[in-house]
């Protein structure tokens, strides 16, 4: 916590409430005219944004970020599949502009966490008594030698959902029959762990249906990957996997699967033992948290934001929070659910603070579906609680995966709740 | 500035700022509730069409649906995984938190002629417990307005017995099969689906 001075305090609440406060009146200070500033208004941002707006209607929120609208990642692989249209996975802010939130389209370029101020792109200076950082992640180009953003244009990663997925879906569209989709799935840490795995399964979903003697290729610098044992079931049932003729081929990290560089011209991808050449190839390089949390100094030597999990306050930064993929909250995914769990956690923390409540105790939940194919979707679920180490726990003999010998009736069930849950996390996040 | 200055300064005023009152070491019904919300809605309303809408449930109905979820008595895809996550204690303050929200209806594409066809038999076969054409939870289940999807996964599950039919609704349930068969059962559905 900084330093409490007469100055700063007439500076973050206005004379009126001091003046109050020093005739004795201390119920002015409530957390009217408090100031909170939202840095990013993706799942953990906006979610933030509006639940603090519902548990205190007295505290301004501004939150800032450069798109007018947002595209969801999760059900974004859904679009590469011509499952749903983009437009479906699109979301404006006018939903948090109902709960009294102002929302600023302009880029943060810097925090001052000693004078408490915003700075953007847009030459605005916005003070805060408290931040909330939401920048989700940036990609590490350079993981994969040869890929760089202007190659991405055109070999696109698509790991933020929005013009990369479209111009994908319409590279998958172009390929003709019997070509190859090869997907570079990323080192850990990364958001939303089983999604080049769905991605796999929905592209191979669509050449299934459209250009059955295509293949897809995974190359992956990793051994294992989520939701595993239920991918490759699913991927028997559906797409031949572990036969010479399967739709989906998986090259793990011992077998060679790291990629060392990249040929954009050649489309081309060099690995550890041979070389693979694409039809249409996705690169899903190395990340960690969006660049304002590096600007910031928010994060730690791996790139991601060290924070305090009952209040996400940074360990770095006082007075500035960070929820969502950026932040460091193992065993919790970089998830939509877990941003959106994190950000509630955060909002009610945050609301505490500036009425000058000790924060309450925390509870947290991941739930994440992935679609397999035609009526088969599985999930991962988890329920934690802060443990009595400070550390996030996830609650023994609770969550876990869907049963490995779950009926064809609940694997069909699985898509509709993926669908349901959709609705309700859209909504719950910009509603 | 911290809450630990703003908390002495009140502590000096001789406030107490009312607000949380529950055991140090739980969290609130509130903060539990809202780890619900990503599937079930804010506050419990579903936006649909197959994660029902659990706001306005009694506390009781509440209290029963988690424990079966929780001890295996009742199926599901995802819930009994879930509700073994949670304290007797817990799922008591996220019953009180979700009683008090109002259930919020979004509209669903339903036939109007079996939704008319609908409200007789709910009359003859389901009023009786399900009272105010299903708007009441006194004995279970809010139905008026409940999403389709799900209030069809239940009947399958009832049906099936991957959940335990109350014994009065059984007899009704085998009535209402024998005497209008699948049809009188869609249309129920499609008359609750109807209510706004």
């Amino acid at each position: 916590m900084s330093k409490f001075n007469r100055r700063d305090f007439i500076k973050l609440t206005g004379s009126a409430a001091v003046a109050g406060m020093v005739v004795g009146f201390p119920q002015i200070v409530g957390a009217a005219g408090k100031k909170v500033v939202i840095v990013g208004g993706g799942i953990g941002g906006a979610t933030a944004a509006k639940y603090i707006r519902m548990a205190d209607s007295g505290v301004e929120v501004t939150l800032v970020e450069p798109n007018a609208d947002y595209h969801t990642c999760f059900m974004s692989n859904e679009v590469l599949a011509g499952e749903r249209s983009i437009d479906s996975i699109r979301f404006t802010y006018d939903g948090l502009k109902g709960h009294g939130v102002n929302v600023v389209k302009d880029t943060v370029t810097a925090i001052d966490p000693a004078a408490r101020t915003v700075t953007t792109a847009g030459g605005q200076t916005l003070s805060y008594d408290r931040c909330i950082v939401a920048p989700g992640i940036s990609l590490v180009y350079d993981s994969v030698p040869g890929y760089s953003a202007e190659v991405a244009e055109t070999v696109p990663h698509a790991w933020k959902a929005g013009p990369q997925t479209v111009t994908l879906r319409k590279q998958l569209e172009a390929m003709p029959d019997g070509g190859t989709v090869v997907i570079v799935a990323p080192p850990n840490p990364f958001r939303c762990p089983p999604g080049p795995y769905e991605r796999a399964s929905l592209i191979a979903h669509y050449l299934k249906n459209n250009k059955p003697k295509s293949k897809v290729l995974i190359l992956d610098p990793k051994d294992k990957f989520s939701k595993q044992g239920l991918f490759t079931a699913g991927w028997k049932k559906f797409y031949g996997y572990g036969t010479d003729n399967s739709m989906i081929e998986w090259i793990s990290g011992a077998a060679g699967g790291k990629v060392e560089s990249f040929d954009a011209g050649s489309m081309t991808l060099q690995g550890a033992v041979e070389s693979f050449k694409g039809d249409v190839i996705n690169i899903i390089p190395a990340q960690r948290a969006g660049t304002i949390a590096q600007t910031a100094g928010l994060t730690n030597d791996a790139g991601w934001c060290p924070v305090n999990p009952k209040t996400f306050e940074s360990t770095v930064h006082a007075g500035i929070h960070v929820v969502g993929d950026a932040s460091i909250a193992s065993p919790m995914p970089k998830s939509g659910y877990a941003a959106n769990s994190e950000a509630k956690v955060c909002a009610a923390a945050v609301v505490d603070l500036l009425n000058g409540r000790e924060p309450g105790q925390p509870s947290y939940v991941n739930t994440c579906y992935s679609i397999v194919g035609k009526d088969h979707g599985i999930s991962v679920a988890a329920v934690y609680r802060l443990g009595d180490d400070g550390k996030i726990a996830s609650v023994e003999g609770a969550g876990g995966l869907t049963p490995g010998d779950a009926s064809a009736e609940m694997l069909k069930r699985e898509v509709t709740f993926a669908h349901s849950w959709f609705q309700n996390i859209t909504h719950d996040t910009f509603g | 500035m911290g809450y630990k200055a703003i908390s002495s300064l009140l502590l000096l005023g001789g406030l107490a700022f009312g607000a949380t009152s529950q055991a140090a070491d739980m969290p609130s019904g509130q903060m539990l509730g809202n780890t619900c919300a990503g599937c079930h809605g804010t506050n419990g309303s579903s936006m649909g069409p197959a994660t029902p809408t659990i706001a306005g449930i009694t506390p009781e109905y509440f209290v029963d649906t988690m424990t079966s979820y929780k001890n295996g008595e009742r199926e599901s895809t995802i819930m009994t995984r879930i509700a073994k996550g949670y304290t007797d204690e817990e799922i008591k303050a996220m019953a009180n938190f979700f009683s008090d929200k109002p259930f919020l209806r979004q509209a669903q594409a339903h036939d109007a002629e079996k939704a008319d066809f609908g409200r007789k038999l709910h009359k003859k076969y389901c009023e009786k417990c399900h009272e105010d054409g299903g708007l009441k939870a006194d004995e279970g289940g809010i139905l008026a307005g409940q999403w389709m999807t799900y209030l069809n996964y239940a009947l399958d599950d009832f049906a099936s017995e991957r959940r335990e039919t109350p014994k009065k609704m059984a007899r009704q349930m085998e009535k209402l099969q024998a005497d209008q068969g699948d049809a009188g059962v869609e249309a129920l559905v499609h008359y609750y689906g109807s209510q706004k």
